[in-house]
């Protein structure tokens, strides 16, 4: 089961190994981590998607709230949350392609942000299931490099 | 809705702490480390010197703090250990950089695995070597990483007052456990103007930190005597957290209160003491045959692991674990576990709850806090059930399983009896013999420490424990070399206790070099050695699941087998410590007086059988109805 933990951590070095240590010690692997400064630069927010058996996690979420660095851990559960990732893809085109690949850019409101010969480079920001079904359309015209900022969640309340 | 999950803990507010804070004349970084241990009251730290530690080394010269050279890093981290679960400080201990800090690591993790506050301090190479494959550099902090309550790299000299402060508190506070502090040699050399923070400053510098501060909730505290209430088999099951917290006199008034018995973890022994009638000794793998009846119900013995479990008697209908982690050397298999009670479970760290075994009642709290406030709920509102049954079942499987031991055919016919007591067989002196009749010289007034093994075992069997802090042992991690250097940190910190390390051969040739920190010191901590010339623990194992094929288990000479290896006595006289070897059951009570009435480091190396085994035994990941408990 996937699972997203949203952890407010203290700004400094070595926090984030603590935190990925918790997780690799236990042989589980992070899917996808974004960190970044909040509102408060001495804090830093970290998104974590992983799964695993609840068990597993709950023990993982306990472990990190005993990490004197670690200020606030929320496990989300799904739909309690609303959740983005960024997403740049450099797309093949040719020129009977590029206007397809330029119609289904403009149906998800992603956005060209350079264009090259043989190729397109795509920003999409959104839900993960957008993003993938863009990417999934993409992957017809042949997705040569990839690059994701993985997700950021919030609760809504 | 986000679901909080733990304790949601308060975002900081940022303080200004020059308002209180003190400020120094300037100093080296050294003695500004110095100063900040002196100012949390150390006394006693165990150091080896090295290139990125000899500059503190340099300023402890002038310090009020004692300075102990042991023989190994790990030897005087252990001593730490020792001096630390002693008194319920932190115990220090310093290595420089490179292999004096990996040589700490043993500690720190024994430290992680049983709680124990230890503040470990590295050299590190100079920071502007950090990084460049230094001559003796480690990543420390990489390395301790997941067997530390927390850690610092100082990177900054006027970060030292801070950081020493909350360290002492981290380690020291919640469930207690090791704090590494990486020190570089070129922040030691340097200097600044100490400002030195206040305790409230350093609190709130640490809003992450939550869990010194956590009480159990009313509520929960209720349900707990509503099902005391209700129950008509309940059951103590008590750990490490009853000593940590210093709630001993608080258990034996609530255990005496309710009625009902108390079984310990080998971690919580002493907490309540093992001379009540209310005790039922400890429990798990190697614990007495009452406690694990009594928390499980009584089986008759499977023949097969896969049999079905036959039950004779009841077990606990109610398990209050306290302070305690459900350990499995404590469980065998955890669904098994006390599998028809309800378990309510007690502990300051929420990470415990559920890990191993699911509580019916989970409550995250201080254990002092938690009994102090039941004691007062009981006083106001006694509890009137004696269970007569439940307690008549309980003496009368404490009669029926009692530790016990007897010279067994194995033993009988061991080539022990051969080739060591030919013709005076009678003579034979079993592991138990030794530490019953310690107990008795002593009357039960001793501080034990011990290695790892079956000795271990008998030490906790064997001898009965009154007070928290009197036995200390490497129980979570089973650290061989733990006895004798743990040892000299207990005497060091109780210079007028007799503490007597309970040793197995293998172990205590594991630190034999602390014998060198004993004579110079002059800790006069005793050791006895039951030298059976084999790994004895590994043995029982190979006798019961290898049909006694030895892998690599004897310790003693094979072109020489009818000789002790090595010479124990020889060995301690060279490092002038006082030495006997007891061969034959006449000589060992006066051999141990000797040992007893020495005021100096004393050691004896009592020859005995590899054939005796630790009973009752259940074998790992099993169940009691497997629990072997007949000698």
């Amino acid at each position: 089961m996937q699972h997203t933990i949203s952890i407010l951590v203290e700004n400094k070095f070595g926090v984030l190994t603590r935190v990925a240590g918790l997780f690799s010690g236990r042989g589980y692997n992070i899917d996808t981590l974004n960190v970044g400064p909040t509102q408060d630069p001495a804090l830093s927010r970290m998104t974590v998607v992983t799964h695993g058996d609840d068990a597993t996690l709950e023990q993982i979420v306990k472990q990190l709230n005993k990490l004197p660095n670690v200020l606030k851990v929320q496990s989300f559960q799904e739909g309690e949350y609303v959740d983005r990732e960024l997403v740049l893809a450099k797309v093949n085109v040719d020129s009977t392609s590029r206007a397809e690949v330029m119609q289904i850019t403009d149906i998800f409101r992603a956005k060209i942000v350079d264009v090259q010969p043989r190729t397109l480079t795509i920003e999409i920001t959104g839900s993960s299931s957008k993003v993938e079904k863009f990417l999934d359309l993409m992957k017809t015209f042949g997705v040569v490099e990839l690059t994701r900022t993985g997700q950021v969640a919030m609760p809504r309340k | 809705m986000s679901r909080k999950t733990g304790i949601a803990k308060k975002k900081s507010a940022t303080t200004t702490p020059k308002a209180r804070a003190e400020v120094g004349p300037a100093m080296f970084g050294r003695d500004i480390f110095v100063q900040a241990l002196e100012r949390e009251g150390v006394e006693v730290i165990f150091a080896y010197p090295g290139g990125a530690s000899m500059e503190i080394h340099q300023a402890l010269t002038s310090s009020k703090i004692r300075t102990i050279l042991p023989r190994h890093e790990q030897g005087g981290s252990f001593a730490a250990e020792g001096y630390a679960r002693a008194t319920g400080k932190a115990g220090v201990c310093m290595g420089t950089s490179g292999p004096g800090a990996t040589n700490l690591v043993t500690a720190i993790a024994d430290a992680y695995m049983d709680s124990c506050p230890l503040i470990a301090i590295t050299g590190q190479v100079n920071q502007n070597m950090i990084g460049r494959g230094a001559f003796q550099e480690t990543d420390i902090i990489g390395v301790t990483l997941p067997i530390v309550k927390h850690s610092y790299l100082v990177t900054d000299i006027k970060d030292i007052p801070r950081i020493v402060k909350e360290a002492f508190y981290i380690a020291q506070s919640g469930r207690p456990g090791p704090v590494v502090i990486d020190l570089p040699k070129n922040i030691q050399q340097a200097k600044a103007q100490p400002v030195w923070p206040t305790f409230e400053e350093v609190k709130k510098g640490l809003p992450g930190y939550t869990q010194p501060d956590l009480k159990a909730d009313d509520l929960a505290l209720n349900e707990i005597i509503g099902l005391i209430e209700k129950a008509e088999r309940p059951v103590l099951y008590c750990g490490g957290g009853i000593i940590t917290s210093g709630a001993a006199a608080e258990l034996k008034k609530f255990a005496e209160a309710t009625n009902i018995p108390v079984t310990t973890t080998l971690m919580g022994v002493g907490g309540f003491p093992e001379t009540h009638p209310l005790s039922l000794r400890w429990l798990g793998m190697h614990g007495s045959a009452s406690a694990n009846w009594a928390v499980n119900g009584e089986y008759e013995l499977r023949k097969s692991f896969n049999d079905p479990m036959v039950k004779l008697k009841d077990g606990a209908d109610l398990l209050l674990a306290f302070g305690v982690r459900f350990d499995d050397r404590v469980t065998g298999k955890f669904e098994e576990f006390c599998k028809n009670g309800t378990i309510v479970h007690v502990d300051i760290d929420a990470s415990e709850l559920n890990k191993n075994r699911k509580a019916h009642l989970p409550v995250v709290g201080d254990i002092k806090d938690a009994l102090t406030r039941l004691n007062a709920m009981v006083a106001r509102r006694p509890i009137f059930q004696k269970r007569p049954a439940w307690l008549a079942q309980i003496a009368e499987w404490q009669k029926k399983g009692p530790f016990a031991y007897r010279i067994t055919p194995e033993i009988a016919n061991s080539d022990h009896m051969k080739d060591h007591l030919g013709g005076q067989e009678n003579q034979v002196i079993l592991q138990q013999m030794v530490i019953e009749m310690l107990y008795e010289m002593t009357q039960g007034e001793a501080y034990i420490t011990t290695g790892v093994g079956q000795h271990q075992m008998w030490a906790g069997q064997w001898y009965k424990y009154k007070y928290p802090r009197q036995l200390i042992t490497s129980a979570g991690l089973g650290s061989m070399g733990y006895g004798y250097p743990a040892a000299l940190g207990v005497k060091v910190a109780l210079p007028d206790k007799q503490v007597v390390d309970i040793d197995g051969d293998g172990s205590f040739l594991m630190n034999i070099q602390e014998l060198a920190t004993a004579h110079i010191e002059k800790i006069a901590a005793k050791a006895i050695i039951l030298n059976n010339q084999h790994l004895g623990m590994v043995v029982q194992w190979e006798d019961n699941f290898y049909e006694g094929n030895r892998g690599h288990t004897y310790l003693g000479d094979p072109e020489h087998r009818a000789h002790i290896y090595p010479d124990y006595v020889r060995v301690c006289n060279s490092f002038n410590v006082k030495c006997e070897r007891v061969m034959y059951k006449k000589d060992l009570r006066a051999a141990l007086q000797r040992m007893l009435d020495a005021d100096e480091p004393y050691v004896l190396d009592v020859v005995t059988p590899y054939s005796t085994h630790v009973i009752p035994f259940i074998p790992a990941g099993r169940t009691v109805a497997d629990m072997i408990w007949k000698p």
